[in-house]
């Protein structure tokens, strides 16, 4: 047996481990949580690892999960070994290729990080209503339960496909194991080898495609000899387990880990016996054992491995003869079958035994199925005990749920929340975090050195937030001298750090602690004033519990340090120092080392730091007294204002809370629907800094407001008869518009809504003559203002809005007055998006239907808690919706389609109350003009008219007439979405919605990469750019989908970028919105992907486009009527090299520290592009022939 | 005609010395320079701050963002190394080096002791022929005494001096009290030649956008009498070779540097603007000049019009200069 190595990875990386030194070509395609395999395949080729035959293998994106699918397709059936990874929906779209791989009889192993599949909601989070899907296609399918089996099951798996001949799924789940950080055993080489011996792949290589042997595979076939055909596989399939179980064996004996097809573990007479497959098998074998130890329990479980094919024979006699009663556990829901999948596997198996009399039990066994973890919901010993505590009721209960409250047919299963299995051996920790504050990092690093230094085995899993801006990160870390198969969050903690006081006030931190523990508050106040600065209940916890409490000023530390808002390296110190999970200097030395191996490569500045952080660290942190009483007058409070609706309170409030798990079934709709416009509930207050208004510098141009991705920075001009009652601290200025005469004026800013970006104040113009450095707008620290800008904002809201007709939509200053209708979103702060779909909302909101790719759009647009698409004070807002990915442009469409039959079916019906409303009127709204704003507006008065005449009338006609009725008047339909939607994935669709001549209005959000799942190239990704899967840097130029649509000759086309000109971008959405037929806006979005300063976004967008990188254009093809070239150039000749602009984004500029060469070569490239691209447009500007 | 210059222990084959300058940056363009017999090249200056900065940048831009959000707990690829620091320059003297014939000068523009040194080293280590500090700073605090400042300076040369054994340049600022004291204090630390002078970018107000931004203009010929002045004046009383830089644009700028005393002119701004075979027009009449007055060899050029040589040695001093102001005011 080889020397054992150990690696602390997750389970991501551990299957990409094995997967890419066994293949030579792989395919792939980002999606949540598989996309870390991909990257990890692209970093090692880019690094020139080789595969365990000497190769590097071939690593390529594709433009979707469907499109890697026919390319794993090609590439084994040409004779490569091939791998890919993809999730959910991506799983989904790989399906049809999957039916031909395995009726094909091709040997590959697909590793599936099981995540939901969309129904009501998307969800990122793992269950396995995927591979359920999948599970009819003839792939073999193995579930792991955590790292060290993702790894050692992919090199099993291999070793059975090229035998059997069979495809194999490696799955495992989503998040829980993808992303759990353990400590394990690493499969040498040599034993990849012995798995996997080189007559096997020779066999595998001759059954391949090849020109010198030629055959033909993919046939049609008739009804005559199709049925014959596909019976042929089933001795293949039978043989399946065996050779499964052989392998295992196999490995067992290189390796000593022991694996069997379906895995009992329990009391050897256990009368009850769960059945489940993936991490959830670790969370009952973790009970079992406990409940065997100290009660002496007849319970067991039996972990299913190889779910397919599935072996009844085997499955059967794993179970303990003495089983009387089962409980299946699913991962899944499918609604209208009689049980889940593996419930019904189960049943069936049990069945066929009794039948064929082979059932070694002295009675059919009584068998429930159930369903737990869906979407990730926690699993935990508490529910593995429920689960046993219903098995030996008289009745118990079946088709149950466990971990939720189900109280509509009340199927849940009762919860002991205080059971607790967890042993005195694992030392076991909290983080509380912020995202932007390196927490995260700062844990991995500290597994890293635990796992790496000690015997210890680690275990790290983080939950992030579901916000892009502000995030909050908690960190789950367990150490232990054993495997640690506790797949859930930690639960009773030794040690909370807590690293941001705000965190105090919205949650309680101290919930898990133990007695005994250890809690480290990062605060900058000094010792006497911390204990007062805690909620009560937590003062409580301490004393109670005897909690330890140390506190640090880490952000002066840091500051100090040099290192900005990044605690992470001082709170690991801390960490390190109290919590005595390792000797205090060994632990000291061991992060200094690790500080050496981490930041070396980042240069020594870096590296020197944080070496002194570490000893100031040590220098300034001190353990706080704590009193003998609590004395706070203040608890935690609820994150939402006052007025929240009731349900919005309820429901909303429980999650942001951390109560999400506890809200009953009963409290939400059936269909997914869910309010518009309440995140203005939701007050985060997470703004260090926001800006402040002076009105006697403000030329009141509306740049500000514009560029806000939040629409925190808010514009009226209103009588001023209205400031009667303002507070005394609300600011007013006459307005300076020559039509608003006489109004006063007033820019507010949200206080607790704004993320504290800054980019409004690098878009305000204008300076301060007799101080330079002032502005119109100025950032100050928010907690002094934030109780009066609270008052000053809720005057402000009661201000009515103005007319919208008397707004003009030609320019920016009075186009900012209207109301946004997407609000507060949860994207990251300086969001080069959100002003675009802001724009949208503003000027088409009321009567908008929004069809949203899935990316970062959908995410900060609907990712609960709350919505940030709102409605007017009318009721009128955005109609929102998520397809899929792939589908968005389609379902946009699809909409139209039905807005316009709505249409036509009113205008069939309105002839037929000619008595009832008058010809005139009908013939005004047949007729109607609806361009403008104005014309738009009559008509919806004229459809009121006649609703209120039709109002008593019900005749079938009529009450068919009212249900259309508001289809009169004109509807916007947008379908918003990404690059990687647009140029990728749904640039299929989006070309056939763009024939259809149909009146759609495509807003692509062009941010160059997928940037919702971590920055991967897209087709958009420029020459040059640096992007994961393109670590080298883009090779080729970015695709023109803009010429692509103008070549239709009667698409709308233009291409904006807000940041270098927001009135052109203006000019261009308006026009968009009314020409007649389809049109696409590609919009230049700066993003966080792109390494730049998020409070300076704009200086990139201008010199992007002053290079000549992004053109500003629109192609109107009304313009032909007119006989005008229907392309306007509006960007000017370049004035600066692409050069320039591209060293102001370290996507660009990195290559330069990577491969120089490249760097100057792309770079010259990048130039050539540019300018040819530019004189091309140009040409077409120009040309008399259009 | 001989045109060999000496300049830090080396025979140059010409007295015209490329500038440090963004010339250097290419090395086609140092292959041309090369083959149009430019005497030896500085390269662009090595700025520790810049090196410093980028790393804080790439550290910042590498770490902004992530690990907050589950679907993206990164947004660049991982890589196990970066050509950061000085590497890149260093990487840049080896192939120079091995591209052109001429002796190629290193420039340093460091903020630390232990930057200076170390680089210093490296830059000896990667084969460059000599080193050009370049002393760039603009002390602003009030309470900070200029004898303080003198001594950091001739402390950062000594330190220098101790770590490597290649020839060293100091690129100096006018801007001292007492420069003549100053160059002998240079002198004496080991200094084998000075660069006078160091041309600073000054910053300018704009007052379209009301900002103040560094303003880069290339300099003139007018900007060369200071340097002019100093040279003559330093010529003979210190052991270090003199380098003119700044302002020498033509043929005739450059004469008379080597007259007042100078080894060599650096060039930069008029190669920028007249292109890289002005140095060919150049070495032409810098050759039409001798023949015309009859010097065999540059040698014998350097230093003719040097204060000591002078029968009235106050040209250079402040009589000269009441002069010239009362010819200036003659003409109002």
């Amino acid at each position: 047996m080889a020397e054992k190595k150990f690696l602390t990875i997750d389970g991501n990386e551990a299957a990409a481990y094995v997967a890419y030194r066994l293949s030579e070509v792989i395919a792939i395609y980002p999606i949540t949580p598989s996309s870390n395999m991909g990257e990890y395949a692209d970093e090692w080729a880019s690094k020139g690892i080789k595969n365990i035959w000497g190769t590097v293998p071939t690593v390529y994106e594709m433009q979707s999960e469907g499109g890697a699918a026919g390319a794993v397709h090609g590439s084994l059936q040409a004779g490569a070994l091939t791998t890919t990874f993809t999730a959910s929906q991506g799983l989904l779209l790989k399906i049809p290729n999957m039916y031909k791989i395995a009726g094909e009889l091709t040997p590959t192993v697909f590793n599936i990080t099981a995540r939901t599949i969309a129904t009501h909601a998307l969800s990122i989070f793992g269950d396995h209503s995927d591979i359920n899907a999948a599970r009819q296609t003839g792939f073999a399918m193995i579930a792991a339960a955590n790292p060290q089996e993702v790894m050692d099951f992919e090199a099993i798996c291999w070793a059975s496909t090229l035998r059997s001949r069979i495809p194999f799924m490696n799955f495992f789940d989503g998040f829980r194991t993808s992303h759990e950080i353990q400590k394990i055993e690493v499969i040498p080489n040599e034993v990849l080898k012995e798995m996997i011996p080189d007559e096997l792949v020779e066999e595998n290589r001759k059954r391949a495609m090849n020109p010198e042997k030629p055959f033909l595979r993919g046939t049609a076939q008739n009804p005559d000899v199709f049925f014959q055909n596909r019976e042929t596989i089933n001795t293949i399939y039978n043989a399946c387990p065996a050779i499964v179980q052989e392998q295992m064996d196999k490995f067992a004996k290189l390796t000593g880990r022991q694996y069997k097809l379906y895995e009992y573990i329990g009391a050897e007479d256990a009368e009850y016996v769960a059945v489940i497959m993936a991490s959830g098998g670790d969370v009952i074998r973790s009970t079992v054992d406990y409940l065997i130890k100290n009660f002496g329990e007849k319970v067991g479980v039996l972990i299913v491995r190889l779910y397919r094919p599935f072996s009844l024979e085997t499955f059967i006699n794993s179970l303990p003869k003495t089983t009387k009663k089962i409980a299946v556990l699913d991962r899944t829901k499918e609604p209208g079958a009689s049980g889940e999948p593996l419930y019904l596997d189960v049943v069936d198996a049990m069945f066929r035994a009794f039948q064929n009399g082979t059932a070694p039990f002295e009675k059919m066994p009584i068998i429930v199925g159930g369903r737990y973890g869906l979407s990730s919901k926690e699993f935990t010993p508490a529910m593995a005990k429920a689960i046993f505590d219903n098995l030996k009721q008289d009745k118990p209960k079946d088709n149950f749920v466990v971990g939720i409250n189900e109280d509509i047919l009340n199927t849940s299963l009762e919860v002991d929340s205080k059971f607790n299995i967890e042993s005195d051996q694992v030392f076991r920790s909290i983080f509380w975090g912020l995202g932007s504050d390196g927490t995260v990092g700062a844990n991995k690093n500290s597994i890293k050195i635990i796992g790496e230094n000690t015997d210890n085995y680690c275990q790290g899993y983080f939950e992030y937030d579901s916000k892009k801006s502000g995030s909050i990160t908690i960190s789950h870390l367990r150490f232990g001298p054993e495997l640690i198969r506790l797949p859930y969050k930690v639960s009773h903690s030794n040690f909370v750090a807590c690293h941001q006081t705000v965190f105090l006030e919205k949650y309680n931190v101290l919930k898990s602690i133990v007695d005994g523990g250890v809690f480290l508050l990062n605060t900058p106040l000094p010792v006497n004033e911390i204990w007062d600065s805690l909620p009560k209940s937590q003062q409580e916890t301490i004393i109670n519990k005897k909690v330890k409490f140390y506190a640090i000023d880490a952000q002066t530390v840091a500051e100090k340090s040099g290192m900005g808002r990044r605690i992470n390296t001082i709170m690991q110190t801390c960490f390190f120092a109290i919590s005595g999970v390792l000797p205090k200097e060994q632990a000291i030395e061991e992060i200094k080392k690790s500080i050496v191996k981490t930041y070396g490569k980042k240069g020594e500045s870096i590296v020197k730091m944080n070496l002194e952080a570490v000893d100031s660290t040590l220098a300034n942190l001190f353990e706080v007294p704590v009193p003998a009483v609590a004395n706070a007058n203040w608890d935690t409070f609820p994150p939402m204002s006052k007025n929240t609706p009731e349900w919005i309170a309820r429901v909303e409030g429980a999650i942001l809370g951390g109560y999400g798990d506890d809200v009953p079934v009963s409290a939400f709709p059936v269909d997914g629907t869910w309010p518009s416009g309440t995140a203005k509930y939701e007050k985060r207050n997470i703004a260090l800094e926001i800006p402040t208004w002076d009105e006697n510098l403000c030329i009141q141009c509306g740049k500000c407001a514009l560029v806000c991705p939040h629409a925190t920075i808010r514009i009226k001009s209103y009588d001023p008869k209205l400031l009667e009652n303002a507070p005394a601290t609300f600011k007013h200025t006459k307005t300076s518009d020559k039509e608003y005469a006489g109004e006063v004026y007033t820019i507010q800013i949200a206080p607790e809504d704004c993320t504290g970006c800054g980019v409004c104040v690098e878009a305000c113009p204008v300076v301060d003559k007799k101080d330079p450095s002032r502005k119109a707008l100025n950032m100050a620290p928010q907690p002094p203002l934030r109780a009066n800008e609270r008052d000053n904002w809720d005057f402000f809201l009661s201000i009515p809005e103005k007319d919208r007709n008397t707004i003009k939509t030609t320019s920016v200053r009075q186009q900012q007055m209207q109301l946004p209708l997407f609000e507060f979103s949860g994207a990251c702060p300086g969001c080069g998006e959100t002003p675009y779909v802001k724009m949208v909302s503003q000027l088409f909101g009321d009567r908008a239907l929004v069809a949203n790719a899935t990316g970062c759009s959908s995410i900060y647009g609907a990712n609960l808690p709350t919505t940030p698409w709102t409605k007017n004070a009318d009721g009128r807002g955005p109609a929102w919706n998520n397809s899929l990915f792939e589908d968005n442009a389609e379902f946009g469409l699809g909409m139209r389609l039905a807005v316009d039959k709505q249409n036509e079916i009113a205008l069939q019906l309105l002839p037929l109350f000619a008595n009832e409303v008058g010809n005139d009127l009908i013939n005004d709204i047949v007729n109607a003009k609806q361009i403008t704003e104005a014309e738009i507006n009559a008509q919806r008065d004229r459809v009121q008219i006649v609703k209120d005449k039709l109002a008593n009338i019900n005749t079938p006609e009529a009450k068919r007439f009212k249900m259309v009725a508001d289809y009169l008047v004109k509807k916007s339909v947008w379908i918003i979405g990404g690059d990687g939607w647009a140029y990728d994935i749904g640039y299929g669709g989006l070309d056939h919605v763009l024939a259809s001549g149909k009146n759609v209005n495509i807003m692509v959000l062009d941010t160059e990469v997928y940037s919702n799942t971590g920055g991967q190239m897209s087709k958009s990704s420029p020459i040059g750019a640096i992007a994961k899967f393109a670590a080298g840097g883009k090779p080729t130029n970015k695709k023109d989908l803009g010429l692509m649509a103008m070549n239709y000759g009667n698409v709308y086309v233009a291409s904006i970028a807000f940041g270098a000109n927001d009135n052109h971008a203006l000019k261009a959405i308006v026009e968009a919105e009314a020409y007649e037929g389809p049109s696409i806006i590609i919009a230049y979005s700066h993003c966080i992907a792109h390494g730049i300063d998020m409070s300076h976004p704009l200086k990139n967008q201008k010199a992007l486009v002053d290079s000549g990188q992004w053109l500003l254009y629109r192609y109107n093809p009304d313009l032909k009527a007119e006989n005008k070239n229907p392309l306007q150039l509006d960007s000017k000749a370049p004035k600066i090299p692409v050069a320039q602009y591209m060293d102001m984004e370290i996507r660009y500029k990195m290559l330069s520290k990577i491969n120089p060469e490249a760097y100057k070569e792309l770079y010259k490239q990048a130039q050539t592009f540019a300018e040819d691209r530019y004189k091309y447009y140009q040409y077409l500007a120009a040309r008399d022939n259009f | 005609m001989n045109l060999e210059s000496k300049y830090l222990g080396y025979n140059l084959r010409s007295p015209f010395v490329l500038s440090a300058s963004p010339i250097a940056t290419n090395i086609d363009n140092l292959k041309r320079l090369d083959q149009h017999g430019i005497g030896a090249v500085v390269l662009h200056s090595l700025f520790e701050e810049q090196l410093i900065d980028e790393q804080f940048e790439l550290e910042y831009h590498l770490t902004h963002g992530t690990d907050s959000f589950a679907e993206a707990t990164s947004y660049f690829p991982n890589y196990d190394e970066f050509r950061l620091g000085p590497d890149e320059y260093l990487e840049h003297i080896r192939k120079v080096k091995a591209a052109i014939n001429c002796p190629v000068i290193a420039s340093l523009n460091g903020t630390s002791i232990g930057g200076w040194t170390n680089y210093a080293k490296n830059m000896q280590d990667a084969g460059a022929d000599a080193l050009e500090l370049n002393i760039y700073n603009i002390p602003t605090d009030p309470n900070l005494p200029s004898a303080q400042i003198e001594d950091t300076y001739i402390r950062i040369l000594q330190e220098v001096k101790k770590v490597i054994n290649i020839p060293v340049a100091v690129k100096l600022s006018p801007f001292f009290t007492n420069m003549a004291s100053m160059a002998k204090k240079f002198d004496e630390a080991g200094a084998n030649g000075l660069v006078l002078f160091n041309r600073f970018y000054q910053p300018d107000i704009d007052l379209n956008t009301y900002s103040v931004e560094p303003k880069v203009t290339f300099s003139t010929s007018a900007d060369n009498r200071l340097e002019l002045r100093w040279i003559a004046i330093l010529k003979n009383q210190i052991k270090a070779n003199l380098a003119a830089t700044g302002g020498i644009h033509t043929a005739s700028d450059a004469i008379k540097m080597l007259l007042a005393g100078a080894n060599v002119v650096q060039l930069f701004a008029t190669l920028a603007k007249n292109g890289l075979d002005y140095l060919l027009v150049l070495n032409k009449e810098l050759i039409g000049f001798m023949e015309e007055k009859g010097y065999n060899s540059v040698e014998e050029m350097v230093g003719v019009f040097s204060q000591k040589n002078l029968p009235n040695p106050g040209a250079y001093e402040r009589a000269q200069y009441m002069h010239a102001l009362s010819n200036y005011q003659l003409k109002l």
